[in-house]
């Protein structure tokens, strides 16, 4: 059966019709952002194969987009994905205390997930835009500003 | 002066929706431009006169740009960049969730005086948990309120506007990149010429606009001619969101007139935390060169003023320091984002920027020696210039700008193996 269900193809086609019809590529990143999200936050080659199909594209023309942008992951990961920014802005206001602190709470690294699978620490790398709320984090993608050891400790326990 | 542009919704109810911002005299200046077909060459030249600047990042004039576009009938796009991701940036966020409207606003005016009839907003991957969610939701409103789309206005006016996702990579905020990006590629700049304006997305002439430059260009439409330029001083016309981030009390953004003293803005900000004095000031986002406290202090925020102590404006990031900041350790995070994050590309940048950022490692775990820091000059002045994009000069400049104002930090670090300051 094809991952692409037909759920999963009606949102895919909303996404073909803000391109010219010859350019189906273009569909490829919010496309395999929708496959993601459907298949706990991340990718395989069979998702690959299928959108590469339904998008008449090469697999490797998807590969080398999954590949490329940050946000895609091609290897199981935790549940709960925690990004703390760690660039100069939230640096200077104490991101890389309440980094560690995480690390050491969860007892992970950054990039790895915690043991019973909960969490996935991401090696963020990039400036999540929120520099004036800083020290910051995302959690599943939401902003979660100037943030206190204290505060990181009660969000994550509060989740699932 | 109390001119406010981008951010004039932020602080009202429901700051996103339609009804907010049409009683701010939101989309009068579309309906005026529509109802009495304006033409595309007045709307082009009012913008020009107007001196509006590109508040992405280099300061390009916006209507000049806009003029490169070919008369010609084929097709044409406009491209909105919101891939908000220089460190030290946080405004186009704001705008994106709490002025919506005024980005789409000026979408349609910029669709409409370049000829295209499809733009495109491509939203960072990061803001798909809120800004994606607000945008969408104000493009909805502005369809089944008929001010895009099909015969506008019963006029014989089509345009689309679509709201595109990214999924994480900061270069794709390079203008090539987003096209390629928008094709559906890795993010890779290209080689320059041929312009986008010339040939850009699908290989059509296309004009890419940051996100706070197009949500100027209604109130600018709709007000007299002089006006916009009146704020603001000669050469550095208007005014500017910058975003107030580091060691202050009240960090934010403030949008206020072109040629403001940084010491009025950092008042706006508070003043330094902890009541500490002011060491360094990145004042255009992490690419640009680091300026001194106290030469800050006596610098004005427009293109000239800060030109003039050896740093650029920038998108308007301003990330302040205050004097225990370890100017070692504030480089070496810089560049291993600049590591990070090059396409990969050009040689001097792909290899550079790593070299760059392993030689800085090393001197923070004390394994730095005194050739590291000549080093680094060089490697820096190598990938200047030398490649396809702006990325590799982003990782350079700040390189050369902290060993020149700092260099005796370096120097304490590399022979003691520790901090001047920490």
């Amino acid at each position: 059966m094809s991952i692409i269900t037909k759920d999963i193809s009606c949102l895919i086609d909303n996404v073909l019709k803000k391109f010219p019809d010859d350019r189906k590529k273009s569909a490829i990143i919010e496309s395999l952002l929708i496959l993601q999200h459907h298949n706990s936050g991340y990718l395989t080659k069979e998702i690959i194969h299928d959108l590469a199909n339904y998008l008449s594209v090469s697999e490797i023309d998807i590969y080398e987009v999954a590949t490329f942008y940050t946000m895609f992951n091609t290897k199981p990961v935790g549940r709960n994905t925690i990004a703390v920014c760690n660039n100069v802005s939230c640096m200077l206001r104490g991101s890389d205390k309440i980094l560690s602190h995480i690390e050491k709470k969860l007892n992970i690294k950054v990039g790895q997930s915690s043991a019973d699978n909960k969490f996935y620490l991401k090696d963020e790398v990039e400036c999540l835009a929120a520099c004036n709320g800083a020290p910051m984090m995302q959690i599943n993608h939401k902003n979660y500003e100037n943030i206190s050891i204290e505060q990181v400790d009660k969000i994550i326990e509060s989740l699932k | 002066m109390n001119i406010k542009l981008c951010t004039e919704t932020f602080h009202l109810n429901n700051p996103a929706s339609l009804s907010t911002y049409v009683k701010q005299g939101g989309y009068e200046a579309w309906k005026n431009i529509v109802n009495n077909k304006i033409s595309k060459s007045e709307v082009i030249a009012k913008i020009k006169d107007s001196g509006l600047r590109g508040k992405g990042g280099a300061g390009f004039l916006t209507g000049l740009k806009w003029s490169f576009i070919p008369l010609s009938d084929s097709d044409k796009y406009l491209v909105c960049n919101s891939d908000e991701s220089e460190p030290g940036t946080c405004k186009d966020r704001d705008i994106l969730r709490y002025n919506p409207h005024s980005i789409i606003e000026g979408m349609l005016i910029a669709c409409y005086a370049i000829g295209a009839s499809t733009g495109y907003n491509y939203l960072r991957g990061e803001f798909i948990d809120e800004q994606w969610k607000v945008f969408n939701a104000a493009l909805e409103e502005a369809y089944k309120a008929e001010l895009i789309g099909n015969k506008i206005f019963s006029s014989n006016l089509t345009i689309d506007i679509y709201a595109l996702i990214g999924a994480g990579a900061y270069i794709v905020g390079e203008e090539t990149a987003m096209l390629e990006s928008i094709e559906g590629k890795r993010g890779m700049p290209r080689i320059k010429p041929p312009f986008p304006a010339i040939k850009g997305l699908f290989d059509k002439p296309t004009i890419i606009n940051n996100t706070e430059t197009l949500a100027s260009i209604p109130k600018i439409m709709l007000n007299q001619d002089g006006w916009y330029k009146n704020i603001g001083i000669n050469s550095s016309e208007g005014i500017k969101i910058f975003c107030m981030s580091g060691h202050l009390n009240k960090p934010g953004n403030f949008e206020i007139p072109l040629g403001t003293p940084f010491a009025s803005l950092l008042e706006l900000a508070g003043g330094i935390w902890k009541d500490r004095n002011i060491k360094a000031v990145i004042p255009g986002g992490s690419s640009v060169p680091v300026v001194k406290g106290d030469i800050m202090m006596g610098v004005n925020m427009d293109y000239d003023s800060i030109a003039s102590v050896g740093s650029m404006l920038g998108s308007g990031g301003v990330i302040v320091m205050d004097d225990r900041t370890c100017m070692v350790s504030v480089l070496h995070r810089i560049s291993r984002f600049y590591y990070s994050e090059s396409c990969g590309q050009c040689t001097p940048c792909r290899e550079g920027t790593g070299w760059l950022y392993k030689i800085l490692s090393n001197i923070i775990e004390g394994r730095g020696t005194n050739k590291d820091l000549d080093q680094l000059d060089r490697i820096a002045s190598q990938i200047e210039g030398h490649c396809i994009c702006a990325l590799g000069d982003a990782a350079a400049m700040p390189v050369r700008s902290f060993l020149k104002n700092f260099w005796e930090e370096f120097e304490y670090f590399v022979d003691n193996k520790r901090s001047m300051v920490i």
